[in-house]
């Protein structure tokens, strides 16, 4: 048996169901290297004696019919956990202990999950390298120095660094796939309304969605099963028969249509992701899949589009953070006093930027062509891919147009930072599914991640055409442990 | 005055006419509130019925309570008005320590109801106003700056608790219709159960807009709103002192600023809140977390049908049916438990009556007592066995007072009363016959006069037979008898 901490989802389980694994054991082999990998600091929160409590608890009477079957499993500092501190990131909710569980968590551990801790993050998600972190950088583990992407940032260097077995992240406008495929994971950001988002802190309500971090897609297809659910907690939770991912996992993508959008080769694309795009599709043909060039005219808009969507949503949804109620407050002479100085000094700048940027856009006399319009671009780039489904029944494109960058590299440039989400913002803004699998690496040996994206609720479509495609990929992540101390 | 009762302030020769449009908070009976479970009930401990949706702890979100909104087409419908299938529920973004959110959830482009109407019954006859429409909106909390010297406290209770903001045109022209229009509001609601119209509990306050312009003019002047009047005498007087400010200013030859002002109670003024430069950007956008709201005609449908019989229509029933005047049947109309009381009044009694004796002897308790009706001393029960007492001739309608007063306390049983005080009309011909026959006897120089032409006397042979008979004589009886007597 190899190394327990190295294990994918899919063996842990089995290994627990055949009695060859105890959950003491699994929970504990992930806390003492986490205890080991300090470095890379991932973790906000841990929650590692409970987990350990927990864990003997479920072995002393174990249910295995659950599927995830005393699984310890840490998950971004996004969700909202009960009795576990969740601060989004943020030094606003540094002392933040909700009383109440996400949704999406909580499907975790009525499956028998139990909860490793908290991972860092982008400040409330804003962000694509997890540098905004109120509680400093993540390393990447695949090199020292390197970002991890964000803003699930300390999800994905906590896949590939094997400090949890599976992780879920949420995405916006690439948070769960940019840094998927920053690390060499597989990261999935489901159709708008699978997840529920009862319980997640807010970012932009409508481009919100939690979603499964997994070594390889089995793990995917297996986590997204516990996670999508319909909440009649969420408005915007849909309700609509949910597939047996796992279950009906395939790699026959005999005759699936896969459409290759022109638009996608920016300007001064790097000649490996140029590659990697060809290698994919090249392998999409292997599987038998017909290759389909179409065309999705209004991506160039789709960045822009959210850079007004996203900070709108997000400056009325940090409103609350006020000191009023809970959370860091900052003391003032009077209401207004204290309100600037809470916020000033809870907020990091990119939140702030963005909170300016929003309440910019939404300002009466900038309304009509700011939010205004990028609600009806947001229309079009919905048709765009609307009209190309009509055509394919999946869409492959790179995940990033770059892999892991240095920490501090972009860190002065927000718009060359915006710009790492270019392939996978526009899937937010349409609400559809998109899975982001490492598909090869750049010249230095970083990972490098192909997009697959589908209609809406088409899940199990996704997962099918990348398990093909990992099947051939044959992806190895190099992690040298580098970071391990003893 | 002159005839016509319009509503109009003078200056020099000048007559200027007061513009006035009213934007009234209801708030919707519910149980539970817009956007939460929490209870709406009134009077509860500070922060007790606050959920984590309520206080907008991070993550939770809003889900909406179906019930509210059946709540607003049913009062979209008694107000005759367009219910919106589709309807939005946007943002409204500001900060303030009693708005958890840092936004109020409200309607603003997209209104769940459109235009309607309401009808006023003023003395020279009906007025039409126009509403303009009614949306749905989030209640904030309520912050108490007097009880700790160094810090504001903030009570939860009523935040995200269901208001409808019903919007006039600015077709209202004087106090008085002001008057009548949020009586006449408050009573549709009233019979819709869809607010209790409790002006005391903040149910129903109301941001009145006020502007003035010359007798004749059709363009309107600039207006003043004057934010959260909670009642109707202080609606009547913000807006008698803020007419006055406003022609005051045009009489100098000022002009008026389009601004937000408050009205000051103590020193019957309005004062300036914000002007139009300082007015609050909103931000109103759609809220994210809630799907645009659509109303099937189904839903519709199936509300209309559960819609009673509302004020309009019940007055033209009672004035129809039961022969009532215009005037009777507004003001048993006016609220839905003076016309349920009304209507089992005259379940078992007569009509006329039953009209008279609410309208005059109950209500004038009621006043004086400062009662509601469905507080009231005397019960329809008991009130119809005293009508019925009069219309049979058992006793006369001025003994009837004695046994109403009687009533009152306790709401005793006339039968009763009357049997126990022996206040039994006497209608025996014979017994009338008897004391009139003694009247005349001890009066006989009176008799003498009334017989040389004295006919003014009868009078007095009345009252003195009504005298002896204890008040208990039948008049009608006495009448016959005494003209016999004396005529023959």
């Amino acid at each position: 048996m190899s190394d327990i901490t190295s294990q994918s989802l899919f063996e842990l389980t089995s290994n627990i169901k055949e009695k060859k694994l105890s959950s003491e054991e699994i929970t504990k082999a992930f806390i003492n290297r986490a205890e080991k990998s300090k470095k890379l600091n991932v973790y906000v929160t841990d929650n590692f004696e409970k987990a350990i409590d927990q864990s003997k608890k479920f072995d002393s009477n174990p249910n295995l019919d659950f599927k995830l079957p005393g699984i310890p499993i840490a998950v971004k500092d996004l969700f909202c956990t009960n009795g576990v501190r969740t601060t989004a990131g943020s030094k606003i909710l540094n002392n933040f202990v909700p009383t109440y569980e996400s949704t999406v968590t909580q499907n975790l551990w009525n499956q028998g999950a139990i909860l490793l801790g908290k991972l860092n993050c982008d400040e409330f998600a804003m962000g694509s390298s997890n540098e905004t972190s109120f509680f400093g950088n993540v390393q990447n583990p695949i090199g020292e120095n390197l970002v991890p992407g964000g803003s699930s940032g300390g999800s994905s260097a906590a896949v590939a660094a094997n400090l949890t077995p599976v992780t879920i992240g949420t995405d916006t406008g690439g948070s769960i796939r940019q840094p998927a495929s920053f690390t060499g994971t597989v990261g999935l950001k489901p159709t708008y309304g699978s997840c529920s988002r009862y319980g997640i802190v807010a970012f932009a309500s409508s481009l919100d969605q939690a979603g499964p971090m997994t070594k390889n897609v089995r793990d995917c297809s297996m986590l997204l099963e516990v996670i999508s659910s319909f909440d009649q907690k969420d408005s915007t939770s849909i309700e609509y028969k949910r597939n047996n991912y796992s279950k009906e996992l395939s790699k026959d993508i005999k005759g699936k249509k896969i459409g290759i959008p022109k638009e996608y080769r920016v300007d001064n694309m790097p000649d490996e992701i140029e590659q990697l795009w060809k290698n994919g599709i090249s392998y999409a043909k292997d599987c038998g899949a017909e290759i389909i060039d179409i065309s999705l005219p209004h991506t160039n808009y789709a960045l822009p589009t959210y850079y007004i969507v996203a900070p709108a949503e997000a400056s009325s949804n940090l409103a609350r953070y006020d000191g009023v109620k809970y959370g860091f407050r900052s003391p003032g002479q009077n209401l207004l006093e204290m309100y600037e100085k809470t916020r000033s000094e809870g907020f990091g700048d990119e939140v702030k930027r963005r909170i300016m940027i929003g309440t910019y856009v939404l300002s009466s006399g900038y309304y009509d062509a700011y939010y205004l319009k990028a609600q009806k671009v947001r229309q079009l780039i919905k048709k765009d891919f609307d009209d190309a489904f009509s055509k394919v029944d999946a869409i492959l494109t790179p995940s990033t147009p770059s892999s892991a960058f240095k920490i501090g590299e972009k860190t002065n440039d927000p718009v060359s930072m915006y710009l790492n989400d270019i392939f996978t913002v526009p899937i937010n803004l349409a609400g559809l599914p998109g899975i982001s699998i490492p598909a090869g690496k750049d010249k230095n040996n970083y990972p490098l991640g192909l997009q697959v994206i589908g209609k809406p609720f088409d899940e199990q479509n996704i997962l099918n055409i990348s398990y093909a495609l990992e099947d051939k990929i044959n992806f190895k992540n190099d992690i040298s442990d580098w970071w391990l101390s003893e | 005055m002159s005839k016509n009762s319009e509503y109009l302030i003078e200056r020099e020769n000048k007559q200027y006419e007061v513009i006035i449009g009213l934007e009234v908070h209801a708030q919707v009976t519910s149980e539970s509130k817009l956007f939460s479970q929490s209870s709406t009930k009134f009077g509860a401990d500070p922060n007790t019925q606050v959920s984590l949706v309520d206080a907008a702890f991070p993550g939770m979100l809003p889900v909406i309570n179906e019930f509210c909104i059946e709540q607003a087409i049913k009062t979209g419908i008694g107000l005759k008005a367009k219910i919106n299938k589709k309807s939005v529920f946007d943002r409204k973004n500001y900060f303030y320590a009693d708005l958890p959110q840092g936004y109020q959830i409200s309607q603003y482009k997209y209104p769940i109801v459109g235009e309607g109407k309401v009808i006023l019954d003023m003395p020279n006859g009906q007025k039409e106003i126009g509403i303009e429409r009614l949306h749905l909106e989030q209640d904030a909390g309520k912050s108490i700056h007097d009880i700790d010297p160094n810090n504001t406290l903030v009570d939860l209770n009523r935040s995200g608790v269901a208001l409808m903001e019903i919007v006039s045109k600015p077709d209202l022209r004087s106090p008085d219709e002001v008057n009548v229009y949020i009586k006449k509001l408050r009573s549709i609601m009233r019979y819709l159960g869809t607010c209790d119209g409790n002006m005391q509990e903040g149910s129903l306050r109301a941001d009145v807009n006020v502007s003035v312009r010359l007798k004749g003019k059709t363009e309107f002047g600039t207006r003043c709103e004057i934010k959260n009047v909670n009642s109707i005498k202080f609606m009547q007087m913000a807006i008698i002192s803020e007419a006055n400010r406003q022609i005051d200013l045009l009489e100098e030859g000022r002009e008026i600023d389009q601004e937000t002002r408050l009205f000051d109670t103590k020193r019957n003024e309005t004062r300036s809140m914000r002007s139009k430069e300082d007015a609050h950007d909103y931000r109103y956008f759609p809220d994210p977390d809630l799907l645009p709201l659509e109303i099937s005609q189904e839903l519709i449908e199936k509300i209309k049908s559960d819609i009673p019989e509302l004020p309009d229509e019940k007055k033209k029933r009672f004035i129809d049916k039961f022969n009532l005047s215009p005037y009777e049947a507004t003001i048993l109309v006016s609220d839905i438990e003076t016309s349920n009381f009304f209507e089992e009044v005259i379940k078992n009694s007569d009509v006329k009556l039953a009209t008279n004796w609410i309208t005059g002897e109950l209500f004038a308790v009621l006043n004086e007592k400062n009662l509601e009706i469905s507080q009231s001393p005397v019960s329809a029960k008991n009130l119809s066995k005293l009508i019925n007492l009069i219309k049979d001739g058992t006793i006369s309608g001025k003994i009837a007072k004695t046994v109403f007063e009687q009533m009152i306390d306790g709401d005793q049983d006339p039968l009763i009363i009357v049997k126990e005080k022996g206040l039994k009309q006497e209608s025996d011909p014979k017994a009338i016959e008897e004391l009139i026959n003694k009247v005349i006897e001890n009066n006989s120089d009176k008799v003498a006069e009334y017989k040389s032409g004295k006919d003014k006397l009868f009078g007095f042979f009345v009252g003195q037979a009504m005298k002896e008979s204890k008040g208990k004589g039948n008049p009608q009886l006495i009448n016959k008898i005494l003209k016999e007597k004396l005529n023959g």
